[in-house]
């Protein structure tokens, strides 16, 4: 059957060319010829391509990129064209569990809600909605999101809401939010198009956003190509393709950064015009960054000065410019101060708001975007600012609840303060929805511990027995992508919609449908005793998002069902003045920073404190967009004696998240069936380790062992892929995942947890 | 003149902020952003004691007796759990004040006396001990309502 390309082996497939316009080239894989096709966009990684489901009796066989989409033009990645796979795997949950005697047993969806109603009114009852909490995913769609934050805080009033998206974006939502007023990425894919100038920080967009990179390729690949300067400790196989490759010492990139500003600086290569009349704090910004003299750079990052010059040379001197970053600064050290820099380099060239210019503080997931929009994360619904009681009441009035109903006393709790809660027992249930942090989250056996505690209730809801489920109390079956219909928004900007294509296996529901089926349950009421959640399908909750979302800066309400399902993809701000969206926001330069206007107060970058409103208003940017200047501070753990090596994770190129769905996927797994820990050369010799060798790795917080994969990353440094767990390994009482030895300990602002550093030691295993 | 005897109590308030800090990191190892930030936050008072002694020194042969002993008696037995938590997040809120009110009280003089570099050191220190006290209040923002609330 039509496979277009062999994308496991070839991963962003042949050359295209281009400047300007992208051209199209429709990627497709299907196992059986589709007796039809139905519109969706793929959700396994941040970029959102547009995408076709094929269908056959009721079973999806395949997909197609959707030519006329705007980010992708018809391409899809090896994830895409081989994820689906996962929708027809025989693991999947079709009944709901409940725990009994220690053991998982089938349920009722009426006996598994009811549970879970009367605890969560027995809880209420005795300690208030402060007792719940919600972890949930960057996975679902808005309808789920909004459905979810409405239910938490306008129906429980409980603050305790956050997702796994808190450790994969929320630092891009908070730097956007410090330095623009409020979240939204200032640019779009377009961009890349025309721009001379690539900024990679931290952001191995090869293997994370495969199609966004062939687009990348095409481009270098032209006549004019841009040129690309990558910030990042490994060569990926995006430094491979940099004009300048930085590889900085872990836990450095602060330093970097104030380097290549104070060079910018220096060398007069910034826009005075638009500093003074577009920003604030370019005078701090100097002061602070000046002492980053290229010598002193190298001395602590080990960046040889002379690279940073080259690199400050072309950032300094093209005249368009796209910088983006991802994991590499938001789950690092310094992970929000890192990623302002980022900002701050486009702003002092006054490279924003235009063809060719652009910030991509990248996503991680298909949808976390809309974790934080709708307000199922710790943000408020339409980037409200919940230190502000008139966005309160806006809310409240929206929802026709008093105004106290929703939790505004202090910033929503963020998710590893969530688990702390349950840890210390005054969360006393949980609700995890479409996530795996019994894989994801740092130092596993803390959460397995907590998992298993017996005074926290733990519903898991999930489309597969994940490392997580097993642990559960209940267990809620859930319909995937393809069966459900819904909308979602990439990192930028780019709305889409996921028509549903087939049914959910067995008793599978869609999340939507759980959540209101609880909302139903728990008789949550507005202020006049008419229901709270006024809506039943999915198309009328996308009309009260639009309605929440009108006149905030993620402006959907020019948007339908009907207008999403014509073409393709669509940008919000869709409105009046944008009908058909708007490829740039702040084109004008004004940004959102007015203080009646913004999404947060500010914060110390240091010590992650909220700056107080007065202290804002008296201050008042009024749009001009803030240079907040941050200076270098040393890690918490480094290497010693007994830890002597830095250590850090990340992803593969076939894999996504713990592998729920990738791993399910045939040649997906067979890609990249196991884990592994890379090393150096160097590091190898030293610890007598040969290619394939187990190795060992030790922190103060748990070991993990798999085979050695010597290759290209710094001396000193070790390396392991986040995505390995235990669902399909034998139980032989080895520890596998990488995050068995991570650190707890988040960034002071965003709360990201620090994935990227901890002090490890090595050992060859012997057989 | 009685500047070298407030700036002997500015230097003890200062070392009492930073031990505080110290302790309350140690108490409260469990709660990840307590530790760390408690003892960023101590190095900085460590710091600032540093400073301050250099002008001691300076002012010392006006000091008239001891600088009177500010110690209270806050952070003498460890505490645990939530609610010794939020006291001592309570307790620190306090000192930081004190702190920062010695200092405003050093400051008025440093001008009077037009001593630049003794301004310098308050607009320097000064400024984190605001900041010191700022996380302070957020977190027990933060940490109240679930600790009266809800916690054990
Ligand atoms: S780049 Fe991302 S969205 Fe596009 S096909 Fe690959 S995984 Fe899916």
């Amino acid at each position: 059957m039509p496979e277009t390309r062999d994308s496991i082996h070839d991963i962003w497939g042949p050359r295209t060319p281009h400047q300007g316009q992208w051209p199209t080239r429709v990627d497709e894989r299907t196992t059986e010829e589709p007796d039809h096709w139905v519109q969706s966009a793929c959700v396994l990684c941040s970029n959102g391509c547009g995408c076709d489901i094929g269908v056959k009796n009721g079973r999806i066989v395949g997909v197609r990129g959707r030519a006329v989409d705007r980010v992708n033009h018809g391409r899809l990645g090896p994830k895409g064209l081989h994820g689906w796979e996962a929708n027809n795997s025989p693991d999947r949950l079709t009944t709901p569990l409940i725990r009994r005697n220690g053991q998982l047993e089938p349920a009722t969806w009426d006996e598994a809600m009811s549970l879970i109603v009367s605890k969560s009114k027995e809880l209420i009852k005795e300690h208030t909605a402060s007792a719940i909490g919600f972890y949930t995913s960057g996975q679902l769609f808005i309808e789920d999101y909004y459905t979810l934050g409405v239910l938490g805080k306008a129906g429980l009033g409980t603050p305790h809401m956050d997702g796994n998206t808190r450790l994969c974006t929320a630092t891009a939502g908070a730097a956007l939010k410090i330095t623009f007023g409020t979240d939204g990425q200032a640019g779009s894919y377009a961009d890349l198009d025309t721009t001379e100038a690539v900024l990679l920080v931290g952001h191995n967009m090869a293997s994370q956003q495969t199609v966004l990179w062939a687009r990348v390729l095409d481009r270098l690949a032209s006549p004019n190509p841009p040129q690309l300067v990558v910030i990042d400790p490994r060569r990926t196989f995006t430094a491979e393709q940099a004009t300048v490759h930085l590889a900085p010492r872990a836990g450095t990139n602060v330093a970097v950064l104030n380097g290549l500003l104070h060079l910018l600086i220096e060398n007069g290569h910034v826009n005075y015009d638009f500093i003074e009349n577009h920003t604030v704090g370019f005078e701090k910004l100097v002061k602070t960054v000046g002492k980053w003299t290229p010598e002193r750079v190298e001395a602590l990052t080990g960046v040889p000065a002379a690279k940073l010059w080259a690199a400050a040379e072309i950032l300094g001197t093209c005249r368009t410019l796209v910088s983006t970053a991802l994991q590499g600064v938001y789950q690092s050290m310094q992970a929000t101060a890192a990623a302002v820099q980022v900002n701050n380099i486009n702003l002092v060239r006054g490279l924003l708001g235009s063809p060719g210019n652009a910030i991509l503080q990248m996503n991680g997931q298909p949808t976390s975007q809309n974790t934080r929009e709708c307000g199922a994360d710790g943000d408020l619904p339409g980037f409200r600012n919940w230190d502000n009681p008139d966005h309160i009441k806006e809310l409240a009035k929206l929802w026709n609840v008093e105004m106290d109903k929703i939790p505004h006393w202090a910033p929503p709790t963020h998710a590893m303060q969530i688990w702390r809660y349950c840890e210390t027992g005054s969360i006393k249930m949980l609700w995890i929805q479409a996530t795996n942090p019994a894989v994801s989250l740092p130092e596993l056996d803390r959460i397995r511990k907590i998992l298993k505690k017996k005074d926290l209730l733990v519903v898991v809801q999930d489309a597969f027995m994940t490392e997580t489920a097993k642990l559960a109390d209940v267990v809620l079956p859930a319909a995937l992508w393809g069966e459900k219909t819904g909308t979602f928004t990439n990192t930028d900007r780019t709305v889409h919609i996921s028509h549903k294509a087939v049914d959910p296996p067995g008793q599978a529901r869609p999340d939507f449908d759980i959540l209101l089926d609880y909302a139903q349950r728990m008789e949550f009421r507005d202020k006049d005793g008419a229901p709270l959640i006024k809506w039943t399908t999915p198309e009328e909750c996308f009309e009260a998002w639009k309605a929440c979302s009108k006149g905030r800066p993620c402006d959907y309400s020019g948007m339908s069902y009907a207008k999403l399902s014509e073409g393709s993809g669509i940008q919000w701000p869709c409105n009046e003045q944008y009908p058909d969206g708007a490829a740039h926001l702040y084109p004008d330069h004004q940004f959102n920073t007015h203080a009646d206007y913004c999404e947060t107060y500010g914060y110390d970058l240091v010590t992650g404190a909220e700056k107080q409103p007065q202290e804002y208003k008296a201050n008042d940017p009024n749009g001009r967009a803030i240079l907040l200047a941050a200076d270098y501070e040393p890690p918490h753990e480094e290497p010693d004696e007994a830890y002597p090596l830095w250590f850090t994770t990340g992803r593969v190129v076939h894999h996504f998240h713990t592998r729920t769905k990738t791993g399910r996927a045939r040649a997906l797994q067979a890609a990249a069936p196991e884990g592994f820990v890379q090393l150096s050369a160097e590091d190898a010799a030293r610890y007598d380790i040969a290619d394939g060798d187990l190795v060992e790795v030790t922190s103060r917080r748990g070991r993990a062992t798999e085979p050695a994969r010597i290759s290209g990353i710094e001396p000193g440094l070790v390396f392991m892929p986040f995505h390995y767990g235990y669902w399909d390994q034998p139980e032989d009482g080895r520890k596998r995942a990488a995050n068995e030895l991570t650190i707890t300990e988040w960034d002071p602002v965003s709360k990201q947890p620090h994935f990227k550093y901890a002090a490890v030691r090595i050992r060859k295993v012997t057989a | 003149m009685h500047l070298g005897n407030y700036l002997g109590i500015l230097e003890n308030s200062e070392k009492q902020l930073c031990d505080a800090f110290e302790q309350v990191a140690r108490h409260h190892k469990d709660e990840p952003d307590i530790e760390q930030m408690c003892h960023k936050l101590s190095a900085w008072s460590r710091e600032h004691r540093g400073r301050v002694m250099g002008f001691v020194a300076k002012y010392s042969e006006d000091r008239s007796s001891e600088p009177k002993n500010l110690k209270r008696d806050l952070f003498d037995q460890p505490r645990k759990g939530s609610l010794a938590l939020l006291r001592d997040l309570h307790d620190l809120w306090l000192l930081t004040q004190e702190v920062q009110l010695c200092w405003t009280v050093i400051k008025q003089a440093a001008l009077a006396l037009r001593d630049e570099e003794l301004k310098a050191t308050y607009e320097f220190c000064c400024a984190r001990t605001k900041r010191q006290g700022d996380w302070l209040l957020g977190r027990i923002k933060q940490a109240a309502p679930q600790t009266l609330i809800v916690a054990a």
